[in-house]
């Protein structure tokens, strides 16, 4: 029982902090088509700057959360425009994975340059340490915290994509996006916001997971396949495929590590196989063809 | 800029089998020419870095087995390490158990990586674009996971050692110099080039160029496109398992990260790097980026990731074809400036 109860908390902790990193790529996989491999490197700069800030310049954490957010996203923008913009679209998904991996690698080298080799924290502020009593069980309030963001992203979203003007254009192009900038619809400046928010999803991600995902060197690298196996099982483009794919996963992750821990991942991508095997579109087919 | 780009990376330019005149004969002869005697001589130049030319050799036959999967097929596989890595083991396994031939090993690697690619292409290769991506990385991971598992058999994350091949044919031994591995290993990778460039040739070699172009038409004249695909895909496994033996014998140890992400990942952009579909290009390509990340990784990993980034992204954009497109390219300027 106790251990049930320790896999679900736990596992959901885990799959919100990658239905938070994972939706971003999932939106614009799902309106730019483009598997964008940098997205993991976008979550780890947020984190080093997160941490820097917290650290060594000893900002409160929501400060430093915000900061390494807005950063994030500013120095991302201009590589929507110079890089991403080449490949949006393109039925070449090889073209697509070599510079989103090139890209990578010059961001993790940046970082390691910039920030150093070693692990970072982003230390917690006291309110989120401890433990939280609900009646004759305690969970980390860390796991709280990061298990409400997540069900407020998830509102946010919702709320974003179906009552908002914003919402309509996007599902609009991602529908069809000649339809959509036939009929005014300003699809290049839709595209940039739509990165904007996929970065900084990620970027808020980075931040909030740095103790289920450490951040160090090779993160980049290390979790991108996590990211894209929540999109794929997801279905591109779908907020609550991403939610239900990010949360099984991470459920089944955790319930594997916790009952037969020296097996690995074996359980996460063995999952992965027959999910897709049995919905190779994804749990949500997504609005993308 | 984007939609030339595309075009060039997907179709490749790979010409068409001609009819045997003599100077396709020339032609044809010029890759294998090259190859040995850059070889040769590199084995002359550098009689002191033996293994690590042993290491590109091997690495160049699996980054050409992933040309005939993405170059000929356009199958985009972030996993082929999955058939190396099983090949490797495979051959690792036996020579520690059982035989210790050297040609028998790279047997047994070769039949073991086609198994294991033939068993999963089957499986995967009904899938498209981002799903069929991820299922190549999960069959990659689980390889993996179940080599460090295994660990009776595989010496889990420590590694698999005390591979001990007999001599080559009986008559040469595997010297600590590592001349025999060398000269062992080009022998392989010429022989399996080859081979590889008499099937890509072959009528099978281009009905599955027929399916990457244009899988409908294929279907429409009566050929079954994801059977074409899968079994390039076996034959492809058996050479990345012979690779991965090679590896193996040569190297004396197998590590996890012989079926490892980044192996896959460095695979595809070694054969980017040197242009897909020729086959030549995946040893150019191979020889390229290892020689860099010798040089460059001595000094700091970082740096080398720095210019590896820029480089990979510099060719998407400026250079969709790879090093092996530059002579082509450059072909019409010569030409310009003669006349």
């Amino acid at each position: 029982m106790e251990t049930v109860f320790g896999i679900a908390v736990d596992g959901v902790a885990y799959g919100m902090i990658l239905f938070i990193i994972s939706v971003g790529l999932s939106v614009t996989l799902g309106l730019m088509r483009v598997v964008n491999l940098a997205h993991g490197a976008f979550a780890m700069a947020a984190g080093y700057v997160a941490s820097y800030a917290a650290q060594d310049m000893g900002l409160p954490y929501g400060l430093a959360l915000v900061a390494a957010v807005l950063l994030t996203v500013a120095a991302t923008l201009p590589l929507e425009k110079l890089l991403y913009r080449r490949i949006y679209g393109s039925a070449n998904e090889l073209a697509q994975v070599l510079l989103t991996i090139g890209l990578t690698f010059v961001i993790v080298a940046t970082i390691n340059y910039l920030f150093g080799p070693t692990l970072k924290r982003v230390p917690l502020p006291e309110m989120l340490t401890g433990t939280l009593n609900l009646g004759p069980k305690s969970i980390p309030i860390h796991r709280a915290f990061v298990i409400g963001m997540g069900a407020v992203t998830i509102l946010a979203l919702w709320w974003l994509l179906e009552r908002t003007s914003f919402g309509i254009r996007l599902r609009a192009a991602v529908d069809d996006p000649a339809m959509a900038a036939a009929l005014g619809i300003r699809t290049e400046r839709l595209y940039m916001a739509t990165f904007a928010l996929g970065t900084g999803l990620a970027a808020m991600g980075g931040v909030l997971g740095a103790e289920l995902l450490p951040l160090e060197p090779y993160y980049a690298i290390r979790y991108i396949v996590l990211f894209l196996a929540v999109v794929a099982v997801g279905g591109a483009g779908s907020i609550f495929g991403s939610a239900m794919a990010a949360l099984t996963l991470g459920v089944i992750d955790t319930a594997g590590k916790y009952l037969i821990p020296n097996f690995g991942e074996f359980f996460f991508y063995a999952a992965l196989i027959l999910i897709l095997f049995r919905w190779p579109h994804g749990f949500f087919q997504g609005r993308s063809a | 800029m984007s939609a030339h780009g595309t075009d060039t990376m997907t179709t490749g330019t790979t010409p068409l089998p001609r009819r045997t005149t003599l100077p396709t004969l020339v032609a044809d002869a010029v890759p294998v020419v090259a190859m040995a005697a850059v070889g040769l001589g590199a084995f002359w130049l550098f009689p002191n870095d033996l293994g690590l030319l042993t290491r590109i050799t091997a690495a160049a036959l699996f980054v050409m087995s992933l040309d005939m999967v993405l170059g000929y097929c356009g199958i985009a596989t972030l996993g082929h390490a999955a058939m190396f890595g099983t090949g490797a083991y495979a051959a690792g396994i036996a020579a520690v158990n059982w035989v210790s031939d050297p040609l028998v090993l790279l047997g047994i690697g070769g039949v073991a990586g086609g198994l294991i690619a033939l068993l999963t292409g089957a499986l995967i290769l009904h899938a498209r674009g981002l799903t069929l991506l991820m299922l190549t990385i999960a069959v990659a991971q689980i390889v993996q996971e179940v080599a460090n598992k295994a660990r009776d058999w595989t010496g889990g994350s420590d590694g698999l050692s005390g591979i001990d091949p007999a001599p080559v044919l009986g008559l040469f031994r595997f010297d600590l110099y590592g001349r025999t591995s060398y000269l062992f290993a080009l022998a392989v990778l010429i022989v399996g080039f080859l081979v590889a460039r008499r099937i890509v040739r072959s009528p099978f070699g281009l009905a599955c160029r027929g399916v990457k172009e244009e899988p409908l038409r294929i279907a429409a004249l009566g050929g079954s496109p994801r059977r074409y695909l899968v079994s390039m895909y076996g034959v492809a496994g058996v050479f990345a398992g012979i690779a991965g033996a090679l590896t193996a014998i040569t190297s004396g140890i197998v590590g996890l990260d012989s079926a490892g992400f980044s192996w896959s990942a460095e695979a595809m952009i070694m054969l980017v790097l040197g242009g897909t579909g020729r086959l030549y290009g995946a040893v150019i390509g191979t020889v390229a980026f290892m020689a860099i990340h010798h040089i460059l990784a001595s000094t700091d990993p970082f740096h080398w990731m720095l210019f590896i980034g820029l480089f990979l992204m510099g060719i998407v954009l400026f250079l969709p074809g790879g090093i092996a497109s530059l002579s082509a390219r450059l072909m019409p300027l010569v030409k310009g400036v003669r006349s």
